[in-house]
């Protein structure tokens, strides 16, 4: 059984509620830090724990916190990125709904910490009951003194608000998130200047994910060092997966990082294996931004060492041979599933999602979808798959933000892993169709 | 004050001028092509991405090179940074990227546009572009859309450089237009019938680098180039007065601002002064204007450029 | 896109929908008060069922003191909102990957084949719109889809039957964006 940190207590009755949060060792963190640590100390701590964002690029938390400029007079904000957008990422939303006073406690220590005095949780607004759910939990804890003036007669204020989003993916950009809180278009900002240094309203901005936030509590109360004995090498601590896709056993667990993929997928306490007794195909182990490893790659590297839940391990090869633990958004392919389909699918999804202000992923997102779109409908060309890793080069690293690279992985690397499969799909067009019976209604035409 | 160098050639800059304005102190053909950035409009650039050029070295104190291409309209100089723009194939290949990207869902409607010879787009992709486009599907297209009774909106054309959105925002007392809808369906637009009228609205013309937003008054049904551009003044309570005023002959067809060789006008001119002022009376003509600029129309280019319409 | 000016019936929040709005106002210091716009408009958007109208995001603009284009661009930029009138329930469903390698494509077709409409119509009685839209979130529980502020998951054929049948009953509740 491996260690829980945050999700010890998820599965008690009413946890979600004040009083059994506090029963169960809530707020101590709180207490502890405001009543016997400097707000220098709880960064030390953070520092110290080696934690990492866990919204998908994995900077190291306590490094970030420790850019966020400090001018007189000018507040400074912390923001949770609640945004969780990422196809096949769940976690947060789950920890919200479960567990809402961590994220509130978190939140405390962390705006203790960076010296801020506002906090604001932006949360997807699809997500609408959870925006109630983290409410109630704020205001329990102003009523209990935890939020609000003078904490615990420390001298420390807090205040903490919720602001939901409204559909659009690019808003978990931070830059984008931040102008969404201002009540604009999730336009993403050109950067420099960085939100450390003119984020909210121009003001220095820490934006750090639910799950980051709320790895702070079990950090404060154990101590950085004890975090850091957990896991392997620069990947320490718990992560929370959201396993989908083609498994026995889908949904959120906290793994102690450096699990091997194997025992992920396969055992029992986590995945359960794949379903109806198939073949593992392929798996998207970060979210649909990170590049798709074929079954050969899943749980052993291409070095031949066993292939973990790590930050390294999974990024082992590379874009040649690897992927990156990216969200946490776990996808299990089984052998009846089609990567053309799937990478159109998403391909479909960043042309939908990109805001549309720079050229690259504007034009590129919807170039390739139209591509995917006609291979997988029976209409391709051998040429296509070439004309797709050229659109995919000219888009990553070239944009704004990363929205373009994340459309532009997924694309090349189902390619090189998957050629064959695409190629098929330009000479057997309608074998491949049948695989997808009932999917496609252009089947007629094709005769 | 940092000292740069661009392509092999040094220049002396105050402190915060981008790569970009750098690049222009020095001239000739190692400045970047700028779409969206626009001198004068406060928070404009960053957008097209045609900038985009390769820092080789970041600075004296860092010599590190930086790991992506950077925008040069946005990217500050350090002193002792090196660029390469016209020297570096990757810098020339992302930007043929990009120019391509421009192309794929405009009209390439050219010979019956009324921004031909005047086009910072034509120019680019017949400079950096490719002969030929892969792009096979269906262009994306929109209604053309008077909007009040001077401008003419041709979204189609419009490559979302939102420098008409700062223009209203800094010119106008309240910005009427925007960009309406995301990704590639967003659109200039005043997303209710709303006529954009007030005394400086007509700028948007001037500094659309497209045939996207065109001067409903321009009385002359041909091109450009059969036009002398001829610098005038006139005396205005509301703007310099100083202008272009384009004429055929005694007669003047059409009023815009005095653009700089890099497309940018400097003093924006009033609606009364652009679309009220046609009469030779209204203008004392100061002489012929020297278009300065890596233009078609100075250039001849227009005779032999290939433009392919799928 | 250009819209009519006046498309829909006059709309003013009810006092207290003002209230809220009002109350989300000061979360935000002092001027910056445009914050409050996304929440405004799911209320303004519930209130006016379903949809933003023009009145309605002029209302929206009125209220908090801002320009009616900076509502239109942010209206326009966020997929929750809709710009059209739609039916009662509005069913958005999940058409994204993991939600597809897990039968949502089909029952897609289902839902379709059901009521008769395309993705984007509303039936002829004005009961259900049919919105597809991306991930929501719910991967793990797959397929789904959110009407109102809830989330329906592990769906089948049957279970949509049955909720088609309790939305014409009037047992599904939508929940709602005003305070709980
Ligand atoms: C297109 C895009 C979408 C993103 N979506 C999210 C998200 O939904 N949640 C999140 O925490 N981070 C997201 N990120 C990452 C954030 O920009 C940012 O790195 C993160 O919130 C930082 O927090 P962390 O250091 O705690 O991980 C996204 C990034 C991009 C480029
Ligand atoms: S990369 Fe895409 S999403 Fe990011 S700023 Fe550019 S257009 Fe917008
Ligand atoms: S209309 Fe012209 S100025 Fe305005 S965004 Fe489009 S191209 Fe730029
Ligand atoms: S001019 Fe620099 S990005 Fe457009
Ligand atoms: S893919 Fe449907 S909820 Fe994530």
């Amino acid at each position: 059984m491996s260690r829980k940190l945050l999700l010890e207590h998820a599965h008690i009755d009413g946890i979600n509620g004040y009083e059994t949060y506090r029963k169960h060792g809530g707020y101590r963190a709180v207490e502890k830090a405001l009543k016997s640590m400097a707000p220098a100390d709880v960064l030390e701590e953070v520092k110290k724990s080696g934690l990492r964002g866990r919204g998908g690029a994995g900077f190291p938390t306590g490094m970030k916190w420790s850019f966020l400029a400090k001018p007189e007079g000018v507040p400074r904000y912390l923001l949770c990125n609640a945004d969780e957008s990422e196809p096949g990422t769940f976690k947060d939303r789950y920890l919200m709904e479960k567990i809402p006073h961590l994220l509130v406690e978190g939140m405390i220590l962390s705006a203790y910490a960076l010296g801020a005095n506002t906090s604001y949780i932006y949360i997807r607004g699809e997500y609408s009951w959870i925006v109630f759910i983290l409410e109630k939990a704020i205001s329990e804890a102003y009523a209990k003194g935890w939020l609000g003036k003078n904490i615990l007669g420390s001298g420390f204020d807090c205040d903490l608000y919720v602001n939901p989003g409204a559909g659009a993916y690019i808003c978990g950009e931070e830059t984008a998130l931040i102008e969404s809180l201002e009540g604009k278009r999730g336009n993403p900002r050109i950067k420099p200047p960085f939100p450390a240094v003119k984020g909210l309203w121009q003001c220095p901005t820490v934006v750090n994910n639910v799950e980051t936030l709320a790895a702070v509590v079990p950090i404060v109360n154990e101590g950085g060092e004890a975090y850091a004995r957990i896991g392997v090498g620069r990947s320490t601590g718990t992560k929370l997966i959201s396993a989908g896709g083609n498994i026995n056993k889908p949904g959120v667990y906290e793994v102690e990082l450096g699990l091997s993929m194997e025992e992920f997928i396969f055992s029992d306490e986590w995945c359960g294996g794949i379903k109806n007794g198939k073949r593992l195909k392929a798996c998207v182990p970060g979210g649909s931004s990170v590049p798709i490893l074929p079954h050969y790659l899943v749980t052993k590297t291409a070095a031949g060492e066993d292939r973990l839940l790590s930050y390294e391990s999974l990024a082992d090869g590379g874009f040649e041979s690897g992927s990156m633990l990216g969200s946490g958004g776990f996808i299990v392919y089984d052998e009846d599933q089609c990567v053309v389909r799937n990478t159109w699918n998403f391909t479909r999804f960043y042309h939908h999602e990109s805001c549309g202000q720079c050229s690259p992923c504007r034009e590129g997102t919807g170039w390739m979808e139209k591509v995917l779109e006609r291979l997988e409908n029976g209409k391709g060309k051998l040429s296509d798959m070439d004309l797709l890793v050229e659109v995919a080069k000219k888009i990553e690293g070239n944009t704004i933000c990363p929205l373009g690279d994340a459309a532009a992985w997924p694309v090349a690397s189902a390619i090189r892993h998957f050629r064959e499969e695409f190629e098929w799909h330009v000479r057997e067009p309608e074998a491949c169709m049948q695989r997808n019976y009932g999917l496609v209604k252009e089947k007629a035409e094709l005769a | 004050m940092p000292k740069v160098k661009i392509d092999g050639f040094e220049v002396e800059v105050p402190e915060g001028t981008t790569i970009l304005n750098a690049a222009r102190q020095i001239g000739g053909d190692i400045v970047p092509p700028a779409m969206c950035y626009y001198s004068s409009l406060k928070g404009s650039g960053g957008k097209c991405r045609t900038c985009l050029v390769k820092v080789t070295k970041g600075s004296a104190n860092d010599a590190r090179p930086l790991p992506k291409l950077v925008a040069s309209c946005q990217t500050q100089v350090l002193d002792g940074m090196e660029v390469a723009n016209i020297s570096s194939d990757e810098v020339l290949n992302a930007r043929r990227g990009v120019v391509e990207f421009l192309l794929i869902n405009h009209p390439l409607d050219c010979p019956i546009c009324d921004q031909a010879g005047e086009c910072h787009l034509q120019d680019l992709s017949f400079e950096h572009g490719l002969a030929d486009t892969r792009y096979e599907f269906e262009r994306r297209t929109f209604e053309k859309i008077d909007i009040g009774p001077y401008i003419k909106l041709h979204m189609t054309r419009c490559i979302l450089c939102y420098r008409c959105v700062y223009t209203a925002q800094q010119l106008t007392p309240e910005r009427v237009h925007g960009v309406i809808g995301r990704g590639d369906h967003a659109e200039i637009s005043t997303f209710i019938e709303k006529a954009i009228d007030n005394d400086f609205s007509g700028n948007v013309i001037d500094v659309c680098p497209v045939g996207a937003l065109t001067d409903r008054t321009f009385r002359f049904k041909s091109r450009v180039w059969f036009l002398k551009p001829m610098d005038a003044h006139r005396n205005c309570e509301k703007c310099s007065g100083k202008a272009v005023a384009w004429m055929y002959g005694n007669e003047i067809f059409r009023v815009t601002g005095r653009k700089d060789q890099y497309g940018e006008v400097h003093d924006f001119i009033c609606n009364t002064c652009r679309f009220e002022k046609k009469a030779l009376e209204d203008w004392t003509i100061e002489g012929p204007r020297d278009i300065d600029r890596h233009s078609v129309i100075s250039q001849n280019h227009y005779e032999n450029k290939t433009v392919t319409v799928k | 896109m250009q819209v009519a000016s006046h498309n829909g019936k006059p709309f003013n929040f009810s006092p207290e929908a003002l209230t809220e709005v009002q109350g989300l106002m000061v979360k935000y210091p002092e001027g910056r008060h445009k914050s409050a716009l996304i929440r405004a408009l799911h209320i303004a958007q519930e209130e006016n069922g379903g949809w933003l109208s023009i009145a309605a995001l002029d209302h929206v603009a009125e209220t908090l003191r801002i320009t009616p284009i900076e509502v239109y661009e942010v209206a326009t930029f966020y997929t929750m909102f809709n710009l059209e009138p739609v039916g009662k329930y509005v069913l958005e469903f999940c058409h994204t990957g993991p939600c597809a390698i897990e039968g949502a494509e089909r029952l897609l077709d289902y839902v379709r084949q059901k009521l008769g409409i395309e993705t984007g119509q509303t039936t002829p009685d004005g009961m259900f719109t049919l919105k597809e839209v991306e991930c929501l979130g719910a991967c793990g529980y797959a397929p789904m889809m959110q009407v109102g502020i809830y989330y329906h998951e592990h769906l089948t054929e049957e279970k949509i039957d049955r909720f088609l049948e309790d939305c014409r009953a009037g047992n599904i509740d939508k929940g709602s964006w005003k305070m709980h």
